[in-house]
């Protein structure tokens, strides 16, 4: 399907919108560890700023961030230090993406964390493995296995959220479609292939994360069958 | 009230952020900001309601045994919640205009498909009907056999089964997550600002592309999302208070219960 020679441009554009889901998929998901790390501490300012973190963005549009980050941020650093930084629509979609999926990411790996048995904490401690040694080795390999649904729905919500990042000028897949329409007057039909291609990401999405938490489950359905 | 308060509080923001006088625009753009406001929660109340209403037999049709009604249902839930809201608001803004057949149906098209306000309702309304519906398919085959066999014994036909038993404990049961979706859905409308509609995001930019006072405004906007999503939460709270009341009440009692009559999804609570 050609699509009036704009195929390769919508094309184009859901390369970028992979690129920026799966780069704001690494940096959210350290940013939820850290919250989690955070918000299970002994440290009560660590959880203060964790909860401050979690409830404010959970409670503001995604499109509001996008705009705070690409054009707050820019202002703030040119009164503050009194440069002029340009941020890249791309760098500002990442940060935006990334702090909202942290959000709900903190609270998908604190239950995660708090779900695991106590015991092997213990057992880590009685070994003499520090904190970190004990999260590092014992807690975060099977973090993965218990938070990857929850993360799943998030990743799904992120791909969808990428669309945002069109209205500060990122040549991503709605971008793309918005131009498209534009240009041929087709609207309808544009948008309605640009959803199309956002359909068929969540699919694939959907069947690689059903494969990784078959491959995460391995394991225990091994010693379920013996 | 809450506009005074607000006032005080850009007050205190703006001795904040810089020494300079932006009082005329603080002055003359908040009320446009309150405006947004009440744009904002017509948008998410009036769309929440609809979308609500529209959930009910898409949730039926979902659980419906004939496939041509099931797939439908299904297609449809599919559809929305696994494209992005921007999308279909395009979708029906933008898009509808490609088809002469609707451009020609009068006052129907003048001055509800073309107007703006109009176009986001109806695709927040259905988007947010998919997401609902599917909260209440997994409702529905949550309540308890027995108060459907007691419905039965009482001889119900099916019709008043779903309507005095089925449809009102569902509703019981997805109230937490409905209140979870309307506060999706604040969110949401936000995106309502890109096709030109002057809701709290879309007064928000329009006060900083005369003012440029872009951290100002962003931040006031943040604040008044915020307050609107604790408004909703404690609506929300006090509203599953009165509808699930039983609960509440028999909260700590829930394991004296015969445990045939007992429901599961009383147990987990107590858990």
């Amino acid at each position: 399907m050609d699509l009036q020679g704009f195929g390769h441009l919508l094309l184009a554009g859901t390369w970028i919108t992979l690129q920026l889901a799966l780069t704001s998929l690494l940096f959210g998901i350290l940013l939820g560890l850290l919250g989690a790390a955070a918000k299970l501490s002994t440290l009560a300012p660590l959880r203060w700023v964790a909860s401050l973190y979690t409830t404010l963005i959970r409670g503001i549009p995604e499109l509001l961030l996008v705009l705070i980050i690409y054009f707050g941020l820019t202002e703030l650093l040119l009164r503050v230090f009194d440069v002029y930084v340009e941020i890249s629509a791309f760098a500002a979609g990442v940060t935006a993406l990334s702090i909202a999926f942290g959000a709900y990411a903190t609270e998908v790996f604190r239950s995660a964390l708090q779900e695991m048995p106590k015991g092997q904490k213990e057992a880590a401690q009685a070994l003499g493995l520090t904190p970190w040694q004990s999260f590092y080795h014992i807690q975060l390999p099977q973090l993965w296995r218990i938070a990857l649904p929850g993360l799943g729905n998030l990743f799904l919500v992120l791909l969808k959220d990428t669309a945002l990042v069109s209205v500060i000028g990122l040549d991503d897949l709605m971008r793309q479609a918005y131009v498209a329409a534009g240009f041929t007057k087709l609207p309808f039909t544009f948008y309605l292939v640009a959803a199309g291609i956002y359909l068929l990401l969540t699919i694939i999405s959907m069947q690689v994360l059903r494969w990784m938490e078959i491959r995460a489950n391995r394991p225990w359905q091994r010693h379920a069958e013996s | 009230m809450l506009g005074e308060w607000i006032l005080a509080l850009s007050e205190w923001l703006l001795t904040l952020t810089q020494g300079q006088e932006p009082w005329d625009a603080y002055a003359r753009y908040l009320p446009r900001l309150m405006d947004g406001v009440w744009v904002t929660l017509q948008l998410v109340i009036l769309s929440g309601i609809a979308g609500f209403l529209l959930a009910i037999p898409l949730a039926l049709m979902r659980i419906a045994r004939s496939p041509g009604l099931w797939m439908l249902a299904y297609a449809y839930i599919f559809f929305f919640r696994g494209t992005p809201l921007l999308v279909q608001i395009f979708l029906v803004y933008y898009g509808l205009s490609q088809f002469e057949s609707l451009r020609n149906l009068g006052w129907l098209w003048t001055d509800v498909l073309s107007q703006p306000y109009w176009c986001a309702i109806i695709a927040f309304t259905l988007n947010t009907s998919a997401y609902i519906a599917e909260l209440f398919r997994g409702a529905i085959q949550a309540v308890p056999v027995g108060e459907l066999e007691a419905a039965q014994a009482l001889g119900m036909s099916r019709r008043q089964q779903y309507q005095s038993v089925v449809l009102p404990r569902a509703f019981g049961i997805i109230l937490p997550a409905y209140g979870n979706e309307v506060i999706l859905m604040l969110k949401g409308s936000a995106l309502a600002s890109t096709i030109t509609l002057m809701d709290l995001m879309g007064a928000t930019r329009g006060a900083i592309a005369r003012t440029y006072l872009s951290l100002e405004f962003f931040l006031l906007a943040g604040l008044l999302y915020l307050l609107m999503t604790a408004l909703l939460i404690g609506a929300f709270r006090l509203l599953e208070r009165v509808y699930n009341a039983h609960q509440h009440a028999t909260h700590l009692s829930v394991k004296k219960l015969d445990a045939q009559l007992r429901d599961e999804h009383l147990e987990q609570q107590v858990k």
